[in-house]
């Protein structure tokens, strides 16, 4: 006899369903970097999402849950993906694998599994391995630009970097990095003017992100208050800067187009676990995360701050729920 | 009240598929009268009738089973003429399964009325009104089954609503009233607004019902006194407090009735029911019953109360063991036994679909998505009343989350992507609160005791202490001495008769 529970019907949405549209909002972004980069980010995903299907097994088999729906609902997934797109494409697939450790293990599972963690995953990875490796996660590669053979470079994706391989190989630090480098010695910046085609590679794979973001509120996996609060918090606050001081810093467009703006605008502080779940809250939360950033990018002592910034937040979220909730009905 | 056109769309609500179509094919149906009826006692909210016949009776169609005995609490009739065969406690569709007090009548088929007369409320006081309604069995049809006459009996009502939404999927008993039963339903709204002495009433009514619609308007084209006011079909618009909303723009917590603001509505066969009992003196012996869902002739039914729902069942096409749900597939419950009959209350039989039974249960961990929050047209943060109800935080799920608002519509379980059965966690929350609050006025009752106890013994002591006092007082210096002279040689006494012994 089937158990009916009122209700009797449901809407079919499954957790599995909404991280199976995250995914789709992502492939545009990765089709470019293959083109860009060839099949190493590829190879990249394969085994750094393995790896973090093994460990989800693992930790669900250690804490008694059962495995097949729990690895099925696609969170350790997109926590993976979400991590591998955020590292340089020639990174050690070792260093991968302790980032993926932290993300899975440490992250998710000793907090509780999906739905418990107060940090978002995928940047608690990053921040361990941005903080571990420094230089590693500073160098990317370079692109010749979009080309058809890297398509059919199969070869590449079981190029496995190693450490030596990562410093020799044509690696140069991101626009983020080459301005805070300059500033610090003292040089003013060269501000090329932002149109199609002078936009670096990074900066169409971030556009992408920013289209496959919009997918996803078109979908309603999202709604626009995160994206559109992180974006324009962002550009607000560079713009101020930049109004103050157009030698010293860059300009709000630059913000939004390099760095992980875009990224994590749609895929990463949208994170429902680890957002807050009020309206006037996300609000919030994306402002200050935009605040954040572009302090450290300005001020602070790494290129992009966006992982801290989000890890920092994630911390407020609490207390940013209690006091944005909002009225009930009839007591308005 | 200010009465406009506008529609005030509540916040949240689903839309779920209404698959009404699949029962509004063929008018409403009636069987033949069924051999045996088995009539509940009680079938609305309130106090026990008392039961007012016998085994071996002869009754009469209309004729008083059973008389309230309270206020809240309505009478219960006989459907059709026959004999009391037994009057036993019997399965009834109820979702706890609990078998309750049942009258069974072995009907004679000559279906006899009761002598009837047409009632005129106008010449009625207000007190005599009070009790022939009280007679009339009437109770909110609509599935609350609250006693009719108590919304009656108030001079504070401004505005009348007609609750003629129908939300709930698969439901079409109130549809296919009003296409069908259009003047009956008419006349029991404006009897009801005499009654209650106010001008205007409004028909809410969900853009899904177009014939209804049609029907109503061309009836009423001249009537300025009942409007129509057709919402959108969002569920659950048929919800008492959304619906006013829809209709005047005010919204009505759990803390308020719509009584305190001069608003009282009225469901469709509540109405149809007021309307037979004043102008053909008619109770509550029938209802209009959807049988729909998983069977081959879906139908409106008109059914004497009492009929056994397999009747209806096999009628539509379906089969004696098929699971049914009483009410509709978002509020509706799975009926423990399906070898009941029908009560005022069942506005629904729906067979189980196969869709129904295939609905995924493994519960996953709530991840906060907040798709709940999207469609909770009590403006609830229901992801957080879970998260409260699990750790049994029951003083923060009524004073910060208000628990209490929640009116179990479903819609966040509907669109839950974790299939987390969130009503059923609210339910739980709300019946332990409930116990808590029980419990501590039996300890109040008990501490107050224990208090006036303690209260008393020091007050006795006190006044035990002042007369003490008041006596010393009294007594003069002389009399004290006498005393103590009088208690000396007592003593003294006392010592020459030892010593004696002594000796």
């Amino acid at each position: 006899m089937a158990m009916i529970d009122s209700p009797a019907i449901k809407e079919r949405s499954t957790v599995n369903m909404i991280m199976f549209t995250v995914i789709l909002g992502l492939l545009p972004a990765l089709f470019l970097q293959i083109g860009f980069f060839g099949y190493q980010i590829l190879g990249n995903l394969f085994f750094g999402i393995g790896f973090a299907l093994f460990l989800e097994a693992v930790c669900l088999k250690l804490r008694n849950y059962p495995i097949r729906p729990f690895i099925l609902d696609g969170s350790a997934f997109v926590t993976a993906w979400l991590l591998i797109i955020s590292v340089p494409a020639n990174i050690p697939i070792w260093t991968l694998l302790i980032g993926i450790f932290f993300s899975i293990v440490v992250a998710k599972h000793a907090y509780g599994g999906i739905g418990s963690n107060p940090f978002n995953p995928a940047m608690i990875g990053y921040a361990v391995l941005l903080i571990s490796f420094p230089k590693i996660m500073t160098n990317w590669p370079i692109s010749d630009g979009f080309e058809i053979r890297n398509f059919i470079q199969f070869s590449q994706f079981f190029s496995i970097s190693n450490i030596n391989e990562a410093y020799d190989a044509i690696v140069s630090a991101t626009p983020l990095d080459q301005i805070k480098t300059s500033l610090f010695l003292g040089k003013e910046v060269d501000v090329l003017p932002i149109s199609f085609s002078t936009l670096s590679s990074y900066q169409m794979i971030a556009i992408l992100y920013f289209l496959g973001g919009l997918f996803l509120v078109y979908k309603k996996v999202i709604t626009w208050h995160l994206p559109l609060s992180l974006i324009l918090s962002v550009y607000i606050f560079s713009g101020l800067l930049h109004l103050y001081d157009q030698n010293t810093y860059m300009s709000p467009t630059f913000h939004l187009l390099n760095g992980a703006t875009f990224l994590a605008a749609f895929f990463i502080i949208t994170d429902p676990v680890s957002s807050p779940t009020t309206l006037k809250g996300k609000i919030i939360f994306g402002i200050l995360i935009g605040l954040i950033t572009v302090i450290i990018r300005n001020y602070g002592g790494y290129p992009d701050g966006i992982a801290f910034a989000v890890i920092f937040m994630n911390i407020c979220v609490p207390l940013i729920e209690k006091f944005t909730q909002p009225k009930v009905f009839g007591y308005e | 009240m200010e009465l406009t056109d506008k529609i005030f769309k509540f916040f949240g609500g689903i839309k779920p598929n209404g698959h009404k179509a699949i029962s509004t094919i063929n008018p409403i149906k009636r069987l033949p009268i069924p051999k045996k009826l088995i009539i509940p006692v009680r079938q609305h909210v309130g106090k026990v009738p008392n039961i007012k016949v016998s085994v071996g009776d002869k009754v009469l169609k209309g004729q008083i089973l059973a008389e309230p005995i309270a206020n809240i609490s309505a009478a219960t009739h006989s459907s059709s003429s026959g004999t009391v065969v037994a009057i036993e406690s019997n399965k009834i569709p109820h979702p706890s399964g609990l078998p309750d007090i049942c009258i069974a009548i072995e009907t004679d088929g000559k279906d006899e009325w009761i002598k009837r007369n047409r009632i005129d409320p106008s010449n009625l006081s207000s007190e005599a009104l009070y009790e022939k309604m009280k007679s009339s069995g009437i109770v909110g049809l609509g599935g609350a089954t609250f006693p009719t006459h108590i919304k009656l009996n108030s001079n504070k009502i401004k505005t009348l609503i007609v609750n003629a939404a129908e939300c709930e999927p698969y439901i079409t008993c109130d549809d296919m009233a009003m296409q069908e039963k259009t003047k009956e339903f008419i006349e029991g709204i404006q009897i009801t607004m005499d009654i209650l002495k106010i001008p205007h009433a409004i028909i809410g009514i969900e853009d899904n019902k177009p014939k209804a619609i049609e029907k109503l308007k061309t009836v009423l084209n001249k009537s300025k006194n009942i409007s129509i006011k057709v919402v959108p079909t969002v569920y659950p618009s048929g919800d008492e407090k959304r619906l006013i909303y829809l209709m005047l723009g005010l919204k009505i917590s759990k803390e308020k009735r719509p009584v305190d603001f001069g608003i009282q509505v009225f469901n469709v066969a509540t109405l149809i029911s007021i309307g037979r009992f004043f102008y053909h003196s008619e109770p509550v012996i029938s209802r209009i019953v959807t049988v729909t869902g998983a069977l081959k002739r879906p139908n409106n039914y008109e059914a004497l109360i009492g009929t056994p729902i397999q009747e209806l069942i096999k009628d539509a096409g379906g089969k004696s063991d098929q699971e049914i749900i009483m009410g509709g597939p978002m509020m509706g419950f799975k009926l423990p036994h399906t070898d009941v009959s029908v009560t005022k209350a069942m506005n629904c039989l729906l067979a189980i679909t196969d869709e129904m039974k295939s609905k995924d249960t493994f519960e996953m961990p709530c991840i906060r998505c907040t798709k709940c929050v999207e469609v909770c047209p009590a403006q609830l943060q229901p992801q957080e009343l879970y998260w409260h109800a699990k750790s049994k935080q029951f003083e923060k799920l009524t004073e910060d989350y208000k628990l209490f608002d929640c009116i179990e519509c479903g819609c966040c379980s509907y669109v839950c992507p974790s299939n987390i059965p969130l009503v059923q966690y609210y339910r739980y929350a709300k019946s332990e609160i409930r116990d808590q609050l029980k419990s501590s006025e039996v300890a109040d009752i008990a501490r107050e005791r224990n208090e006036f106890r303690l209260y008393r013994l020091e007050r006795e002591k006190k006044e035990r202490a002042e007369r003490n006092a008041q006596r010393r007082a009294q007594t003069s210096d002389s009399d004290k001495k006498k005393l103590i002279e009088e208690k000396k040689a007592a003593i003294a006494e006392a010592m020459k008769r030892i010593e004696e012994k002594e000796k």
